[in-house]
C-alpha cells in the first residue's frame, strides 16, 4: 500500500529573512481561474477608463515670436532643439526641455516661408517672401546653453537674392543640395549664389517641396495648379505628375517605407500614395473639417501628425482612414506647421497665435523612467484593451474625444451632406439600368488625371 | 532559440519509447492550455487579416507549449495518491492506517473536535484553505486558522445559526441567523444586519462578482453586492421553500434543489430560471458542482445519487444505495457523500474527460451518534472537513487537493500586506452581475450575423399569395346603425387586398430593362446610315 498526502513545509513556501523577496508560485492551469474572459473584459474596461484619466497631452507652450509661426525645422542630430520661423522674419532656435529660445537668426525682411536643416546639422537654410535664401551656421549646443538666459544673435553665413518670392525649401538627405519652391522648382548648392538646376512646368507657382529620405535624388512637389509632381534630379523633367481636385498644401514621405508619400490637401483629407503608381491613392485619411496645412511622419513610419486650418492637430495611423487622436486648445488658432519629434514621443505645433506648443504623441503615456513592473502593467493594459476594443462598452470609452463646438458641428453637417449624397446615388442606381451608374472609389475620385 | 532547436533535432533522432509517451501526454496538456479550438482561417479572404491571425495563433501555440512544459517540470509539489496492491481495496483503508504511513504534519490534520452542546455544525473554508469558520446551530461561531490550529475568534450569538459563509477573505464572514443574516468582521464585531432578506436558510458567496446569494424560508433568492451593499436582484422562485443551494464555480450560476425533484439554475439578471431539470422523483437533498463546471452531482431522498453532464444536460451515472444528505466535490474531482455518520468518497476511475465512472474510493464511518451536517473539502490540501452534530472533524483523503497553488489566485501563506494588495486587485477585477451566464466563454465572441438570403421570385410570389389570402379572409367587424352597407364592405376589402399587394415590390423591373435594351439594339439595326450616330451606345 502506497500512500502520499500533500504536506507543505512552511520554510519552503515562505522567505527566510525579511530582506528577501516574498516567494511567488505559479500554476497556469485554467481550471484554477474561472471566468477568465469576463475578468479580462473587466480589465479592458478599467484600462480604457484609466487611459482616459491619465490623458494629459499638453506639455507646454513656447512663447516668444511676435507674429504667427509659419514653419518649423527639426535637427536630426540634436533631439532637444527645434527651429521655428514666423511671419515677420524672426527665426529662433528653441531648447525644448526648458522651452526657451537658445539663439535667434535675424535678417529676413518679410515672412519666412521655409526652413530646413542639412543632414549633418550644421547649416540652416531659410527662404522667404523677400526673395532671399539665407544660410546660417548652427551653433554647437554646449552644456551652459540651457541655463544661460542671454540670447545670441547669429549672422548669416550666406545670403542669396533671387528673382521671385519663395514658398518652401527642403534639404537633400545625404548630399549638399537643397531645393526651393517659388515660381519654379530650383535646386541650389550651398556654395553657389544661383541655382544649379531648375524645373519648370506651366506658369503656376510651386507651393511645397520634399526630398525622399530613401533616394537622395527624388523629390516631390505640389503646385498651385492642384498637382503633385515627383522629380528625379538626374532627369531633366518630371517623373510622375497627377492633378487633383484641390491643391496640396504639404507633402511628407514615409521614413520607413520611402516609396510612399502622404499629401495634405486643401479639402481636409490627406491622401497616401505609392510613389510608383500615382493614379490611385492607397488610403484616404479623412477627419479634418478644414484645409490641412502641414503634415509630418513619425520616425517609426507608423503614424503621422497633421495640423489644420480648423485649429486642431490630429494624429493618424499610416494605413487608417480616421485619426487616432485630436489635440485642440481654446488658445490655439490656425495651425500652420507641425512636426513629430525624432524620438517619436512628442508632437510640436506652430500656430497663428505666435506660440509653439509641445504635446505628447500618446496622450496617457507616463514620461520619465518607468520601472519594469510598471512597464509590464502598461503593456498588459494595452494588450487587453486591444483584445476587447470591438465590444461596445470599451469602444465607447476608447473612441470618446471632446471636440470643440465648431468642429463638432461641422462634422455633423459633413455627415448629413455625405449621407444625403449617398442616398441620392443609391436611389439613382436603383432606378436606372444596372451597370450604367458606376461610382469610382474615393481613392480615385479626387484625382482628375495623371499627366506625363 | 537556435540552440534549443538544435538540441531538439539531436534528441529527435534517438527517441526512446518513454519519451514518445510523454510527448503524447504533453499534447493533452497543451490542449488544455489552448482553451479551445483555433480560428478557422481558410474561410477568410482578407489576406492582411489572415496573416495577422495566423501569427497570433502561432503565438498562442507557443505559449500553450511553454505552459505545458512548465507544468511538467517546474511545479514544486506532486499530488497525493492512495494505491493498494493485489487484492486489497482502497475503500478498506482506514484513517488509522493512513496515519501510520504518513508524515507528522499530515497526521496533525486528522482530528475530532467535540462540542456536544452547540448543535450540528456547518463549515466554510476560505479560497486558500487557510481559515475556517464553523457555525453551530445553537449560536456558536468560531473562526479558526487551520495551519496553526489557532482559534482566532469565537462568539456566541445566542440565536439559531443556519449557515455560515466567508466573504472574499477571512476578514469578513456572514452568518444566517434566526430572523436575519448578519455580517461579522474578523474580531467578531457585527458589521451589518441584512434585514431585507428575511430568515435565510442558505448563504453562498460568489467570489468574482462580490455577490452574497441567499435563499430564504419563502423560497426567495436574493443577490447583494457586498462592496456597496445594494441589492442586485431579489427573485421569487415560485417553487416554495428550499434549503438546497449551491454555486457553480465555473460560471457563477446558482442552483436550487426543490422538493418536487427539480433543480433550477438562476442568474441575477433574469426573473425566470435559466435551466430547469427534473432530476429526481422525490425531493432533492443536495447538489454539488465539479470545479470544471461540467459535472453536477445531485442526491435525492429515494436513495439515489446522480451525476449529470451540464453541457448536454444528460445523466451520466446513477449510484444506488444510500441517501446522501450532503455532497461535495474536491479540486481534483473526488466526490464526497455523507449520510448519517458515514462518509463515502467516490473517485473517477476512468481517466478521460468525456466518460465518467465514479466508484468507491474511500470510506469513513464516525462514531454512531454523530449525524453529519456538512462535508467540505479543504482547498489545496488532502483533507475533508466534516461538520456534524457533536462538533467538527477532519480526515485525510489522499489525492483530493490541488498540489500547486498560484500565489496570485490563492496563497495559503499570505502575509497581511499581500492580503491587502489582493483585496484591492479583487475589487478592481470585480465582475458586473451581467457577466453571469451559462457559458462564460461567450464574452467577447461575435454574435453570428443573420444574413437574410435574398428570396427568389417564386418565394416572393408565394408570400404575396399568402398575404393576399390573409387579407381576403379577414373578418370585418359588423357595423350597426346603417353603416354596414355591402358596397362599403367590398370597397374596404379591396383596399385591404391592395395594401397587402403594395408591400411586395414589383417584380417586373428586370424584364422591362432588358426589353428596353433589346429595343434599342433592334432600332440601331433599323436606322438609316445617316442617323446611325444618334443610336444609343451600349
Amino acid at each position: 500500500m502506497k500512500i502520499k498526502t500533500l504536506s507543505r513545509s512552511v520554510d519552503e513556501y515562505t522567505r527566510e529573512r525579511s530582506q528577501d523577496l516574498q516567494r511567488v508560485f505559479h500554476n497556469f492551469d485554467p481550471s484554477l481561474r474561472p471566468m477568465e474572459k469576463a475578468v479580462e473584459y473587466k480589465r479592458a474596461l478599467t484600462a480604457a477608463k484609466l487611459e482616459k484619466i491619465f490623458a494629459r497631452p499638453f506639455v507646454g507652450a513656447m512663447d516668444g515670436h511676435r507674429d504667427g509661426v509659419s514653419c518649423m525645422a527639426k535637427n536630426p542630430n540634436y533631439l532637444k532643439g527645434i527651429f521655428s520661423a514666423s511671419m515677420d522674419g524672426d527665426i529662433r532656435l528653441w531648447d525644448i526641455s526648458s522651452r526657451r529660445t537658445v539663439c535667434q537668426f535675424p535678417g529676413h525682411q518679410g515672412a519666412v516661408r521655409g526652413l530646413t536643416v542639412s543632414t549633418d546639422g550644421n547649416v540652416l537654410v531659410s527662404c522667404g517672401t523677400d526673395c532671399t535664401v539665407r544660410l546660417w551656421k548652427v551653433p554647437r549646443p554646449t552644456l551652459e546653453d540651457s541655463s544661460v538666459s542671454s540670447e545670441n544673435f547669429i549672422e548669416p553665413a550666406a545670403e542669396y537674392v533671387w528673382k521671385n518670392a519663395f514658398w518652401a525649401v527642403d534639404h537633400q538627405f545625404e548630399g549638399d543640395l537643397f531645393a526651393t519652391a517659388g515660381a519654379q522648382l530650383e535646386i541650389w548648392n550651398h556654395n553657389r549664389a544661383s541655382p544649379v538646376q531648375s524645373f519648370q512646368w506651366g506658369t503656376d507657382s510651386v507651393i511645397s517641396v520634399r526630398f525622399n529620405p530613401g533616394e537622395p535624388d527624388i523629390l516631390a512637389t505640389s503646385a498651385s495648379d492642384r498637382s503633385i509632381t515627383i522629380y528625379d534630379l538626374r532627369m531633366s523633367s518630371a517623373a510622375r505628375r497627377i492633378i487633383m481636385m484641390t491643391k496640396t498644401n504639404s507633402i511628407a514621405w514615409n521614413p520607413m517605407e520611402p516609396m510612399n508619400l502622404t499629401a495634405a490637401n486643401e479639402d481636409g483629407s490627406c491622401y497616401s500614395f505609392d510613389g510608383r503608381k500615382m493614379d490611385e491613392a492607397k488610403c484616404v485619411h479623412k477627419d479634418h473639417v478644414s484645409a490641412v496645412m502641414d503634415i509630418d511622419f513619425s520616425p517609426t513610419g507608423r503614424e503621422f501628425v497633421t495640423g489644420s486650418y480648423d485649429r486642431s492637430v490630429r494624429i493618424f495611423p499610416y494605413n487608417g482612414g480616421h485619426s487616432r487622436e485630436i489635440y485642440h486648445t481654446k488658445r490655439m488658432q490656425r495651425v500652420f506647421c507641425v512636426k513629430y519629434s525624432c524620438d517619436a514621443t512628442y508632437v510640436l505645433s506652430g500656430s497663428d497665435d505666435t506660440n509653439l506648443r509641445l504635446w505628447k504623441a500618446k496622450a496617457s503615456e507616463q514620461l520619465g523612467v518607468i520601472l519594469p513592473r510598471e512597464q509590464k502593467k502598461h503593456e498588459y493594459n494595452e494588450a487587453v484593451k486591444n483584445r476587447y476594443k470591438h465590444l461596445p462598452e470599451v469602444k465607447r470609452i476608447v473612441r470618446h474625444r471632446h471636440l470643440p463646438k465648431p468642429i463638432y458641428k461641422a462634422l455633423g453637417i459633413i455627415r448629413t451632406v455625405n449621407d444625403s449624397k449617398r442616398r441620392k446615388e443609391d436611389r439613382r442606381r436603383a432606378h436606372s439600368a444596372p451597370g450604367t451608374i458606376v461610382t469610382k472609389p474615393l481613392r480615385q475620385r479626387r484625382i482628375i488625371k495623371e499627366v506625363e | 532559440m537556435e540552440l534549443s532547436s538544435e538540441d531538439n533535432n539531436l534528441t529527435e533522432k534517438v527517441l526512446p519509447p518513454i519519451e514518445q509517451e510523454s510527448d503524447v501526454e504533453l499534447e493533452t496538456t497543451v490542449k488544455k492550455y489552448l482553451r479551445g479550438e483555433g480560428a478557422d482561417l481558410e474561410t477568410l479572404k482578407d489576406k492582411k487579416l489572415k496573416t495577422q491571425l495566423a501569427s497570433r495563433e502561432k503565438l498562442y501555440g507557443k505559449s500553450a507549449k511553454t505552459a505545458a512544459k512548465i507544468e511538467k517540470w517546474l511545479l514544486p509539489a506532486e499530488a497525493g495518491y492512495l494505491e493498494t496492491d493485489g487484492l486489497e481495496k482502497t475503500w478498506r483503508v482506514k484513517q488509522t492506517d493512513i496515519a501510520n504511513e504518513v508524515d507528522l504534519l499530515s497526521s496533525r490534520n486528522q482530528y475530532d473536535i467535540v462540542l456536544p452542546d452547540f448543535g450540528p455544525y456547518k463549515l466554510d473554508f476560505t479560497a486558500s484553505g487557510r481559515h475556517m469558520i464553523a457555525g453551530g446551530r445553537k449560536g456558536h461561531l468560531a473562526l479558526v486558522d487551520m495551519m496553526s490550529m489557532n482559534l482566532i475568534k469565537e462568539i456566541q450569538v445566542k440565536e439559531t445559526v443556519r449557515d455560515v459563509a466567508f466573504l472574499h477573505n477571512e476578514q469578513f464572514f456572514a452568518a444566517a441567523q434566526k430572523k436575519y443574516a448578519y455580517i461579522y468582521g474578523r474580531d467578531g464585531t457585527e458589521l451589518h444586519c441584512l434585514k431585507e432578506r428575511g430568515p435565510v436558510s442558505r448563504l453562498r458567496f460568489l467570489k468574482n462578482h462580490f455577490l452574497l446569494a441567499s435563499v430564504n424560508k419563502s423560497g426567495q433568492l436574493h443577490y447583494q453586492d457586498v462592496t456597496y451593499g445594494g441589492m442586485v436582484a431579489s427573485i421569487r422562485t415560485g417553487k416554495g421553500r428550499t434549503d438546497v443551494m449551491e454555486v457553480n464555480p465555473y460560471n457563477g450560476v446558482v442552483a436550487l434543489g426543490h422538493t418536487g425533484g427539480t433543480v433550477t439554475m438562476w442568474k441575477p439578471t433574469s426573473q425566470a430560471p435559466l435551466v430547469q431539470m427534473q432530476c429526481h422523483p422525490g425531493p432533492v437533498s443536495s447538489v454539488a458542482f465539479h470545479p470544471n463546471g461540467h459535472l453536477m452531482a445531485t442526491s435525492g431522498k429515494e436513495r439515489k445519487l446522480k451525476i449529470w453532464d451540464l453541457r448536454k444536460f444528460e445523466e451520466v451515472q446513477t449510484i444506488h444505495g444510500f441517501h446522501a444528505k450532503t455532497l461535495s466535490f474536491s479540486q481534483k474531482g473526488l466526490l464526497a457523500a455523507g449520510t448519517g455518520s458515514f462518509v463515502q468518497i467516490l473517485g473517477d476511475s476512468s481517466g478521460g474527460s468525456s466518460s465518467h465512472n465514479y466508484s468507491r474510493y474511500m470510506n469513513h464511518s464516525m462514531v454512531k451518534g454523530y449525524q453529519i451536517e456538512k462535508l467540505m473539502f479543504r482547498p489545496y490540501e488532502d483533507v475533508i472537513g466534516i461538520g456534524h452534530s457533536m462538533g467538527w472533524s477532519s480526515i485525510l483523503i489522499p489525492g483530493s487537493g490541488e498540489p500547486n497553488f498560484d500565489s496570485w489566485v490563492a496563497n495559503p501563506f499570505e502575509t497581511s500586506k499581500q492580503r491587502r494588495e489582493k483585496e484591492v486587485h479583487l475589487l478592481l477585477d470585480k465582475l458586473p452581475p451581467e457577466t453571469i451566464m451559462l457559458d462564460p466563454s461567450k464574452i467577447g465572441a461575435m454574435k453570428p450575423s443573420r444574413r437574410k438570403e435574398k428570396q427568389s421570385r417564386e418565394e416572393i410570389e408565394a408570400e404575396k399569395e399568402v398575404a393576399i389570402e390573409a387579407a381576403k379572409s379577414t373578418e370585418l367587424k359588423k357595423k350597426t346603425k346603417g353603416r354596414n352597407k355591402p358596397s362599403k364592405r367590398t370597397k374596404k376589402k379591396k383596399e385591404m387586398v391592395e395594401n397587402a399587394k403594395r408591400t411586395f415590390p414589383e417584380q417586373g423591373h428586370n424584364n422591362t430593362a432588358s426589353k428596353k435594351r433589346r429595343i434599342g439594339e433592334d432600332a440601331a439595326a433599323e436606322l438609316p446610315a445617316s442617323l446611325k450616330r444618334f443610336a444609343r451606345k451600349n
